[in-house]
């Protein structure tokens, strides 16, 4: 068999700090394919942007520790040098991030932002560069783009800016694009055009797709598959469909469940998951959850409390990290009503 | 019959723009806020939705009146209190609060949590020196948190948390209203059901009114049986909702509905209508003549151009919305 | 752009004239100057005469307009007109024209305070520019470095360095350069100022060298953490990790994305710093004994010498508007935000 074309195995990330070790990223693992859209979700602080630089080998040269496989094309990421993995940033692999002003350079011109991304990966003149910069602004639609590439970031609007991160990161044509939160902060209605936008280009270009939003709406429009994460680690993984209509462990069904719906009363209260994500710091034993789980009380023993449970599949390319007996999942999604 | 808690009437805020000439010149205006009239009564909800810069936060300025109209009336409690000044303000303070966005950078990291929050009282000077440490527990008790935690500096909180000190801080004096402008956009999901939570008992409780200003729909669908939606410092629909989330009238709320992604569609499928508009909303230095909507309307026609449409009765219900062709 | 620098250069000149106001009105709200002048055997006849001969009899609002007329065109000395015509006709030589920027005239050194600022400006000058020079060389180049290398033992030992040079005072780094360097070890020539027209540059620069190490070792001190600071700050900017995922060379990422935004700042701290560098010659100058402005203040202050001391300060706050213009003006050019507004 085999191996698929983008591999994440074992990955973790720990930043040493003064107060210990932050375990930022553990134990992860993911698969996904060409053309393929995975979807990332989790609360602030549960990794997913430190885990998806990790594929971009944006920890080089910090003090983060990085371990485990990231096998794209073939080949291991973790192991390639500095240099090698230099010139696969970008060219291969591109990334997008959530805040579009601040990603980008105040002082320098938008074009010229753009076109250095492609000549730092071909050997072209400055007018080529600048023809192809035009090419990808009009591409990702922007009015006027042979006049546009000439002003600066702070001259356009928070959409336009992610239209040009969007131009920036395609315009060496990537087979793997990692979109992280890329519409957090826009409005609905530009963001339902920036994901129109990213799925269009997905679609031309065969791209994989990395989604990280903490917005179960939008995994649920784009992803194929989604990869739930809680303090670091994966909790929950299968089919976009699966996983919403039958999400298999308190954490999901609290991420689920405080989406006001709109099928419920609106004079029930809201309900959402009690307390505070953990500490990265001095993780205690057993599941992260448990502190704020309501469920643990149905799993026997102290198992929740002292043994981390593992990721384990529940049915074809399902797969969770919970203690709770199976039957007693499906029972819970009946009883809290999640779709 | 008695007035209504709060208000308004064309209420106008233009943001004078100045030319970068040797002598700066008013060259134009931002019209950030252009002739909003909506009416909130006692312990009741009004939501304020709209896109970034259509005016949501200025609108909730001006009514805190943390800054001057620049025309039209705020009638609180059949009081005009638009131009007042400070002397008739003062009192006023205590009864509208607002509670801001950013839970980060809306609280004094210099004082502690019993300080933030016990500060109106200082001033106000309500409650003897000797009775504040008690006030101020029973206010952090109120909105769940650690009473003990009042000697805490506001960075050992989480965003969640910081955004029930504000909570508590407003609530300090006993408002009638509260502003509350996007109080749970910063925060997780699973944090946002909190807060949201929170403020309903505190509305039950104490018959506080809202004007609760946000841009997910779904958030203010839950909170408040009444919603306007804005666009370029105007209102263009308000209706209950239900109304509005079934039956929108005017072409921009529907395309903003349409734009909210919904799980249950995406992945149950079904049948959806798909409104994607066009470009960025216009300056409001500029605003398009006739109606506001009309460059990014799929359904304009000539009379959009010339004509505003006004605010007015659309169907049988209480939805008003301002269109030339509304949804039926 | 043009409008901008404009604009920035009439507020400069508004803010001028108000602080020479300022200036004027302190000073003369302090006693009847002419009673200093008058000296120590002062008569009463003595002191009317001079009153009267300097003008300080006039209202303070003519003696202002008087003084900003001078500024302006300049003026001529002794300032009352019948006793000046008189002393035209007996004794011309003694009637001074003070040509404009006239800064007043010094009855005590029987000059104009234009001549002797100017007298005494090119050693100052010539040590901050020095100085200057010296301290943002190397301050930002190790401070540059100690950024790069973050934590490694380079960083540390840069910052551990300049925590103590930083906390040396001047005043005991001057004598040690002088009594150690210079006289001790005598690794350079005992330190005295040579204008450019007796030694030549080679002969200028040698004579600055330990009074500009001196003056600018705090300075340098300072900027190694203030441009670590902003370096470090512009590295963990979200645009740096932007070109690092374009796949850019770590050169081009530090050289052309970090350090341009982390040296903006620095330039408008080190216009105003140079301005305040001025100020700082005094203890300098005194310490290798060269003939600045700082020695020009210190005799002026002894001697009671107000239309000195007025011209000094005025000189003194010319510098630092002066330079937060040019500051301004450079600042617009470099960062778009700035310019367009
Ligand atoms: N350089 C670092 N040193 C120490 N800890 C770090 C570092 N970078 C990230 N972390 C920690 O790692 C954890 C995961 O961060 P990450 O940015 O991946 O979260 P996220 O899931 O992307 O959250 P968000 O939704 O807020 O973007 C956080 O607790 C963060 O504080
Ligand atoms: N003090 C001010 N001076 C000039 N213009 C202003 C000022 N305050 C706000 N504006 C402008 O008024 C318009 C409305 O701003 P406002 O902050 O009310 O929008 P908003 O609806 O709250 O947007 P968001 O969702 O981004 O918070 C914007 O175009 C803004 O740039
Ligand atoms: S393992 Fe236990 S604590 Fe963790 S989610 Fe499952 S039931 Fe809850
Ligand atoms: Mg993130
Ligand atoms: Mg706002």
């Amino acid at each position: 068999m085999s191996r698929p074309f983008l591999s994440v195995a074992n990955l973790a990330v720990h930043f040493p700090t003064s107060d210990g070790l932050v375990r930022a990223t553990d134990g992860l693992s993911y698969t996904l394919e060409r053309g393929k859209t995975l979807g990332i979700v989790g609360e602030s602080g549960s990794g997913k942007s430190v885990s998806s630089s990790a594929i971009l080998g944006l920890h080089r040269g910090t003090n983060a520790q990085v371990s485990g496989e990231i096998w794209f094309d073939g080949t291991d990421l973790l192991s390639l040098s500095d240099e090698d993995m230099r010139r696969r940033r970008g060219k291969d692999v591109a990334m997008i991030f959530q805040d579009p002003l601040s990603a980008l350079h105040p002082y320098y011109r938008v074009g010229d932002q753009i076109s250095e991304a492609y000549l730092a990966h071909n050997q072209v003149s400055k007018r080529v560069a600048r023809a192809r910069t035009i090419e990808m602004l009009d591409r990702v639609g922007i009015p006027q783009p042979d006049r546009r590439v000439d002003d600066y970031p702070h001259q356009f609007s928070g959409g336009m800016r992610q239209r040009v991160m969007i131009a920036m990161a395609l315009i060496n044509d990537p087979i793997l694009l990692i979109a992280d939160e890329p519409t957090t902060a826009l409005d609905v209605t530009v963001q339902a055009q920036i994901l129109d936008l990213l799925q269009e280009l997905q679609r031309e270009f065969n791209t994989a797709l990395i989604m990280i939003t903490h917005d179960l709406g939008v995994i649920a429009e784009i992803a194929d598959d989604v990869l739930v994460m809680y303090a670091g680690r994966a909790v929950e993984y299968g089919a976009t469909r699966d996983l919403m209509t039958q999400p298999a462990m308190p954490y999901t069904w609290g991420l689920i469940q405080s989406i006001p719906d709109v099928t419920r009363s609106v004079d029930l209260p809201l309900r959402p998951i009690p307390g505070n994500p953990p500490s990265l710091l001095n993780q205690p034993p057993g599941c992260a959850f448990f502190a704020r789980c309501e469920y643990a009380q149905f799993v026997p023993g102290d198992r929740c409390a002292t043994t981390l449970p593992d990721l384990l599949p529940l049915s074809d390319g399902h797969l969770k990290r919970c203690h709770l007996d199976h039957d007693l999942a499906s029972y819970a999604v009946v009883e809290t009503g999640a779709i | 019959m008695a007035a209504p808690l709060l208000e308004v009437r064309d209420l106008v805020m233009h943001f004078p723009v100045k030319s970068r000439g040797v002598i700066a010149r008013t060259v134009g205006h931002v019209k950030a806020v252009d002739g909003v009239s909506f009416t909130v009564e006692a312990g009741q909800s009004l939501g304020l939705v709209g896109e970034s810069g259509c005016g949501k936060t200025t609108t909730g300025r001006l009514i805190t009146r943390l800054q001057k109209p620049t025309s039209g009336q705020i009638l609180f409690e059949g009081q005009d209190i638009a131009q007042a000044g400070p002397r008739v303000l003062k009192p006023l303070r205590r009864e509208i609060q607002m509670i801001f966005q950013d839970p980060y950078t809306s609280l004094n990291p210099r004082q502690t949590v019993g300080e933030i929050v016990g500060a109106p009282l200082v001033i106000h000077k309500l409650v003897p020196a000797s009775q504040r440490l008690a006030r101020v527990q029973e206010l952090l008790e109120v909105v769940g948190l650690n009473p003990e935690h009042y000697n805490r500096y506001p960075h050992e909180f989480s965003g969640g948390q910081r955004q029930r000190i504000g909570i508590a801080r407003a609530l300090t004096l006993q408002p009638k209203l509260l502003v509350a402008d996007e109080p749970v956009s910063a925060l997780d999901v699973s944090i946002q059901a909190q807060v949201i939570n929170l403020m309903q008992d505190l509305q039950r409780e104490f018959n506080i009114a809202f004007l609760f200003i946000a841009h997910d729909l779904s958030i203010v669908r839950h909170f408040c049986p009444e919603v306007a939606v804005m666009y370029l410092g105007k209102i263009v629909e308000k209706a209950p909702r239900d109304e509005l989330y079934e039956h929108p009238k005017h072409p921009y709320t529907k395309a903003l509905l349409s734009a909210v992604p919904n799980i249950e569609q995406a992945v149950l499928g079904g049948r959806r209508e798909r409104i994607r508009l066009q470009g960025d909303v216009p300056s409001p230095i500029n605003p398009p003549s006739g109606c506001r909507f009309r460059t990014r309307c799929w359904k304009a026609q000539d009379i959009c151009a010339t004509t505003e449409p006004p605010l007015q009765k659309v169907g049988a219900g209480a939805d008003v919305a301002a269109c030339h062709f509304p949804e039926q | 752009m043009i409008a901008y620098a404009i604009r920035r250069i009439l507020v400069g000149i508004v803010l001028l004239l108000s602080m020479v106001l300022v200036v004027f009105v302190l000073f003369f709200a302090s006693g009847n100057p002419a009673k200093s002048v008058c000296g120590k055997f002062c008569t009463p006849e003595k002191l009317t005469q001079v009153t009267k001969v300097y003008g300080y009899d006039q209202p303070i609002t003519t003696q202002f307009g008087e003084f900003i007329q001078g500024l302006a065109v300049g003026r001529d000395y002794p300032v009352n007109d019948a006793y000046r015509a008189a002393l035209e006709k007996s004794n011309p030589d003694l009637v001074i024209h003070c040509a404009a920027p006239c800064l007043g005239y010094s009855q005590h050194d029987a000059a104009t305070v234009n001549a002797d600022i100017a007298k005494y400006a090119p050693v100052t000058i010539s040590i901050a520019v020095f100085a200057f020079i010296f301290w943002i060389f190397f301050g930002v180049f190790f401070g540059v470095l100690a950024a790069v290398f973050k934590g490694k033992w380079l960083d540390r030992i840069l910052v551990g360095v300049t925590l103590v040079v930083y906390a040396l005072p001047t005043f005991f780094v001057g004598t040690f350069l002088l009594q150690y360097v210079a006289i001790k070890w005598q690794l350079v020539p005992y330190p005295t100022y040579v204008s450019i027209a007796d030694g030549g540059v080679g002969g200028w620069l040698v004579g600055l060298t330990l009074p500009a190490l001196t003056l600018a070792l705090f300075y340098m001190a300072a900027y190694v953490r203030i441009t670590r600071a902003f370096v470090l700050e512009s590295l963990s900017e979200d645009y740096i990790r932007t070109a690092r995922a374009k796949g850019l060379t770590e050169r081009v990422v530090l050289f052309k994305h970090g350090l341009r935004a982390a040296l903006t700042p620095l330039l408008s701290m080190a216009g105003l710093d140079f301005a305040a560098l001025l100020a700082g010659a005094v203890i300098t100058e005194s310490v290798f004994n060269y003939q600045g402005l700082g020695l020009l203040a210190v005799i002026a202050n002894q001697n009671s010498d107000l239309p000195v001391l007025i011209g000094l300060v005025i000189v003194a706050g010319a510098a630092v508007i002066i330079m937060n213009i040019l500051v301004d003006i450079l600042y617009a050019f470099v960062d778009p935000r700035v310019r367009l507004r």
